[in-house]
C-alpha cells in the first residue's frame, strides 16, 4: 500500500471516529432540549403567580420600595452573564459574551462603572484569560440549573444593590442570557433586573378585569418586602432555565453540522483514496508492461 | 347547583405541586392560622413555614408543606406559592 493511500485511510478513520462522537452528542442534546423545555414550562406557574402578585401589590400601593426606585445617579452597574459550562455548542457562549461587551461599552459611555457576576465555566474562562475581574461566579450545572443557585445569585445581587455605590455596591443590575426561541434559534437577551420595572413586562390586566382590592397580611410593606426578592429569584431562575434550554438547542445544532461536515470529509477522502489506489495500480501495470517490453527488446537483440 | 368551591393552585419554584377544587383551605401566615372559604375577600399574605390543609369537596383532606412563600386569594382562586412545597 502506498504512502499516500495510507494517509487517506487514516484521515477517513479519524473523521469516522469524530462523527461517532458528534452524532452521539447531537442525540443526547436533542433529548435534553425536550427536558429543559419541560422544566421551563414547569417553573412557569410559579413565576406567573409571583408576577401577578407583585403587580397586584404595585397597583394598589404607591409606596416606594428601595428595589423599585430609580436612583438619581447611577454610578456603578452590575452585569450578570449566563454562559454554558461546556463548549461544543457553536456560538452559544460567545454570543452572550459579545452582547455583554456591547452592554459594557454602552454603560461606560454613560459614565457608569461596570462589575460582573458570572455563571458558567465559559464566562469564567473568558474573563480569567483576559485578566478581567468578576465579583462572583457560579460554575457547574448550567445545563441543569437548580433553584438554589438562583437563590444564591439573587441574594448576592440584591445585597450589592442594597449597599449602593458609596458602600461598594451597585445602582443597577442587568442580566445577559440566551433566550430559547425555538430549536433552531436562540437569541442573546439583555434585561435590566434592578431597579425593577414592575409595570413593564407584566401582562396588563385586560380592561374588563379589575384587580380586586386586596387585603394584605401583615401589611403592604411587609408583603412587598417578602415578594420582591422572590420575584427577582424567579426572574433569575427563568433566565437560567432559558439559557439551559438554549444551550442544548445550540449544541444540538452545532453537533448536527459537525456530523454533516464529518460525512463530507469522509466522502472526499474516500474519493481521493480511491483515485490514489487507482493511480497506484495504473503505475504498477505500466511498470510491468514497461518491464516486459524491455525484456522482449533485449531478447530480440540476442 | 352545587355549592361554591375554591380553585386551589399549590406551586413550588420548579413545578406545580397540586391544583384542584377545594371546600376549604387552612394555612399558616406570619400572623397566625387562617381558614379560607369560598367568597373570601381578596388577600395577599406571607406564609409562615408550615402546613397547609386543603379540604376537598368530597370531604377528604390533603396536607402539604409550604415553606417560604405567600398566599393569594381572589375571585375564589387560591394560589399558594412557595420556594419549597410538597404534599405530605
Amino acid at each position: 500500500m502506498g504512502a499516500q493511500l495510507r494517509v487517506y485511510r487514516q484521515k477517513i478513520k479519524s473523521a469516522q471516529t469524530t462523527k461517532k462522537i458528534t452524532r452521539a452528542m447531537e442525540l443526547i442534546s436533542a433529548s435534553r432540549i425536550y427536558k429543559a423545555q419541560q422544566r421551563l414550562a414547569a417553573a412557569n406557574p410559579y413565576s406567573r403567580a409571583i408576577t401577578r402578585a407583585v403587580s397586584a401589590v404595585a397597583t394598589f400601593s404607591n409606596i416606594d420600595h428601595p428595589l423599585t426606585t430609580e436612583r438619581t445617579q447611577i454610578r456603578r452597574a452590575a452585569v450578570v452573564i449566563f454562559t454554558s459550562d461546556r463548549g461544543l455548542a457553536g456560538a452559544f457562549s460567545s454570543n452572550v459574551l459579545k452582547e455583554a461587551d456591547q452592554l459594557t461599552q454602552l454603560l461606560k459611555e454613560q459614565g457608569k462603572d461596570v462589575v460582573y457576576y458570572l455563571v458558567g465555566r465559559k464566562a469564567v474562562g473568558f474573563f480569567s484569560f483576559r485578566k478581567r475581574a468578576a465579583i462572583k461566579s457560579w460554575t457547574g450545572g448550567t445545563d441543569l440549573p437548580v433553584f438554589t443557585t438562583a437563590q444564591e445569585l439573587a441574594e448576592a445581587v440584591v445585597e450589592a444593590f442594597n449597599l449602593g455605590y458609596e458602600n461598594g455596591g451597585v445602582d443597577e443590575i442587568h442580566l445577559v442570557y440566551n433566550k430559547f426561541i425555538s430549536m433552531i434559534s436562540q437569541e442573546p437577551q439583555v434585561v435590566r433586573l434592578l431597579p425593577l420595572e414592575i409595570v413593564e413586562g407584566v401582562e396588563a390586566p385586560s380592561s374588563n378585569e379589575v384587580f380586586p382590592l386586596y387585603e394584605f397580611e401583615p401589611d403592604v410593606n411587609k408583603v412587598l418586602d417578602a415578594l420582591l426578592p422572590v420575584y427577582i429569584e424567579s426572574r433569575i431562575f427563568n433566565a437560567m432555565l432559558q439559557s439551559a434550554a438554549a444551550e442544548h438547542a445550540a449544541r444540538q445544532k452545532a453537533m448536527k453540522s459537525a456530523t454533516e461536515n464529518a460525512d463530507k470529509l469522509i466522502r472526499n477522502y474516500t474519493r481521493l483514496s480511491n483515485s490514489a489506489r487507482q493511480s497506484e495500480i495504473t503505475q504498477q501495470i505500466s511498470e510491468i508492461v514497461g518491464g516486459a517490453d524491455a525484456l522482449v527488446d533485449t531478447s530480440d537483440k540476442e | 347547583m352545587g355549592e361554591k368551591t375554591l380553585r386551589v393552585d399549590l406551586v413550588a419554584a420548579d413545578r406545580a405541586v397540586w391544583s384542584g377544587d377545594a371546600k376549604m383551605v387552612i394555612a399558616k401566615t406570619v400572623e397566625g392560622e387562617i381558614g379560607l372559604l369560598p367568597g373570601h375577600e381578596p388577600m395577599l399574605a406571607i406564609l409562615g413555614s408550615g402546613e397547609v390543609r386543603i379540604t376537598l369537596p368530597t370531604g377528604e383532606s390533603i396536607k402539604a408543606t409550604a415553606d417560604d412563600g405567600f398566599l393569594s386569594v381572589e375571585h375564589d382562586v387560591v394560589t399558594i406559592v412557595a420556594r419549597a412545597a410538597q404534599l405530605a
